[in-house]
């Protein structure tokens, strides 16, 4: 019986799709063995209204850790945490949503245990009792296959890559102190600033619609919103060329130096589709491309092309996708 | 100042790989290799700071083959005052041995600021940053795209899903460095490669620790099938449309 630890995590009180993502693949590792989940979900006082929610998706267990400091993220009270929890749960696995938090936190809880980390995981599977973890490497142009040594495996999952489990368990509610002062944390969140209000995350939203140097001028970029908005579950990204410009800003870049995204569907307008730029989409499901020249390269990775001027094109299709949305 | 970065010798990401025989590697033939462009970015930031801070110097430090030596030469022309290799038959993944050979180079070297890459672009894992901070019991803050010294403190900026935090932390502290904080690295000029030549370089064994994560085995993603061109013209959105719908059943 090995059991597994599930770091969730919420922001804004609200847990992030990747919580479930990652409680389900603790799951799965933690039913080879008939062990449990425990999942620690970490935030200012009120989160614990969110711990059910793991239950519904497969944790046993749910540690909440409330303290009116842990409002903004704090790598430091978070990684002592977790791997307080991970010993206190004797977990053979940790499995950490593969955002900036988890990524910033995943590699000091590992080090605290004195192990690696399977880093960026798009698949999870138990070949018996061993782990086996898929992780895409050379900006997805080589997929590796990862087996963790040591006594527990640190496993960052890509956000949007797993599934969602529908296999509920207890989620018992318990209550978890913070293994570290948050006043005695060195690195202090001093502000957030969110994005535009109701905008969804690249990582989470089923579609993504880009915008590349195409559009011409940063105003333009209304078009490439418009579309997004149209299909209502869509998030908006962006090419180096424009961020490096200062269209948008550098978090919504996909490519080798950006943001890795797989959505259902990847709609690239006026994009040319340099390598870089493949590197971070070409595992969407459906890609479309809408491009003046026939002969760019984004093309050759889409399944479906429109030749033509975006300022002709987007308009009507953005038109076409309210209507399709408005008839369902 | 005393400004560390630790830099990563990658193949250049346009090659079209090839599996290695032994069915859990890239074939390194006819590859081309250069420094992470994270990493270079770093080294940018680095010297920038360095030019900002009179008295400052800074250090590159590598791990792997004697290979990475043509790495560090190139941080040196950019203009590093000095070059660390920690010599190890290759680079292991799973960041920890990696990290314990770092921390224990950059242990006593009275750093103030120790820069990594967000990630090297070939492991994709972005992890050796924060495990060394973490082994060195130093603050981290990852993934910056704006980093400002002031005395023995630092702010910082990193941009995170849906938003921007800004940071502040005490040095000596370890930084990753994102896209962004830099607009360009610097080309090595001719002057600056022929300086690098007379640059320190040191070699020693890396203390490579144990227990990490091992790669089993390494393949080629499936091909993405051909895909159509729809048609010309705004003309060609209803078809493209019927198609969302009909066949790949996403709207
Ligand atoms: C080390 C390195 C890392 C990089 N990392 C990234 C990365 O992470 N992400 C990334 O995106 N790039 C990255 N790049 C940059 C990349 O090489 C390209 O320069 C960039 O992706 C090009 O952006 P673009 O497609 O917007 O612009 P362009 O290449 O200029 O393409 C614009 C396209 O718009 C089309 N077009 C123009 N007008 C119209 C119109 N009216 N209607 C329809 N189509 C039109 C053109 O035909 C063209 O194909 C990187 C480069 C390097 C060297």
């Amino acid at each position: 019986m090995a059991n597994v630890l599930v770091v969730a995590e919420a922001r804004g009180g609200a847990l992030k799709k990747v919580a479930f993502e990652a409680t389900t693949a603790a799951r799965t590792i933690a039913d080879a063995s008939g062990g449990q989940v425990h999942a620690v979900l970490v935030g200012a006082p009120g989160i614990a209204a969110e711990a059910s929610k793991l239950g519904a998706t497969g944790a046993d267990v749910v540690h909440v850790c409330e303290h009116p400091a842990l409002e903004q993220f704090d790598a430091e009270v978070l990684a002592a945490t977790v791997a307080a929890a991970a010993g206190a749960t004797a977990a053979r696995a940790i499995v950490v949503g593969g955002t900036a938090m988890g990524q910033d936190i995943a590699p000091r809880v590992a080090a605290k245990l004195g192990v690696g980390v399977a880093a960026d995981a798009t698949e999870v599977t138990m070949d018996g009792d061993a782990i086996v973890i898929r992780h895409p490497m050379a900006t997805g142009k080589v997929i590796a296959t990862l087996a963790a040594s040591g006594p527990v495996a640190v496993i960052t999952v890509r956000p949007g890559a797993l599934a969602v489990g529908t296999e509920a368990r207890a989620g018992t509610v318990q209550s978890l102190a913070p293994a570290l002062d948050p006043a005695a944390s060195r690195v202090k969140v001093t502000k957030l600033t969110t994005g535009g209000g109701g905008k969804l995350d690249l990582a989470e939203a089923p579609v993504v619609v880009s915008g590349g140097r195409g559009l011409k001028a940063p105003e333009n970029f209304k078009l490439v919103e418009e579309l997004a908005d149209a299909f209502g579950n869509a998030a908006v990204g962006a090419t180096r060329a424009v961020t490096d410009d200062g269209w948008r800003p550098h978090s919504d870049q996909i490519g080798q130096t950006g943001r890795q995204v797989a959505p259902n569907l990847y709609v690239a307008v006026g994009i040319s589709g340099a390598i870089q730029h493949v590197a971070g989409m070409r595992n969407s499901k459906t890609i479309v491309a809408i491009n003046k020249d026939k002969d760019a390269p984004i093309f050759k990775v889409a399944d479906y092309g429109i030749v033509g001027d975006v300022f002709e094109i987007v308009p009507k299709f953005t038109e076409m996708v309210k209507a399709a949305r408005a008839q369902r | 100042m005393k400004i560390a970065v630790c830099i990563k010798r990658v193949p250049d990401m346009g090659a079209r790989f090839k599996i290695g025989a032994d069915g859990a590697s890239i074939d390194e033939t006819g590859l081309k290799f250069d420094m992470s462009d994270f990493d270079e970015w770093a080294v940018e930031a680095a010297l920038q700071l360095a030019e900002k801070h009179a008295g400052s110097t800074v250090t590159v430090i590598s791990l792997g083959p004697d290979s990475v030596q043509e790495t560090l030469r190139k941080a040196l022309a950019m203009g590093a005052d000095a070059a660390v290799q920690l010599k190890a038959e290759s680079v292991p993944a799973g960041g920890f041995a990696v990290a314990q050979a770092l921390a224990a180079e950059l242990k006593d070297g009275g750093y103030d600021l120790i820069l990594f890459g967000r990630l090297a672009v070939d492991s994709a894992a972005g992890i050796t940053g924060p495990m060394v901070a973490e082994l060195l019991g130093l603050p981290c803050a990852t993934a910056l795209c704006k980093l400002d010294v002031q005395g023995t403190s630092a702010t910082g900026e990193r941009q995170i899903e849906g938003g921007v935090e800004q940071l502040a932390f005490p040095l000596p502290a370890v930084c990753t460095i994102d896209q962004g904080l830099v607009v360009q690295a610097r080309y090595p000029s001719l002057k600056g490669i022929m300086a690098a030549k007379k640059k320190p370089l040191a070699s020693k064994p890396a203390a490579l620790g144990g227990v990490g994560v091992t790669i089993t085995k390494m393949e080629l993603p499936a091909e993405r099938a051909a895909g159509r061109i729809v048609g010309e013209g705004a003309d060609a959105v209803p078809e493209l449309v019927r198609l969302l719908q009909t066949e790949a059943k996403v709207l």
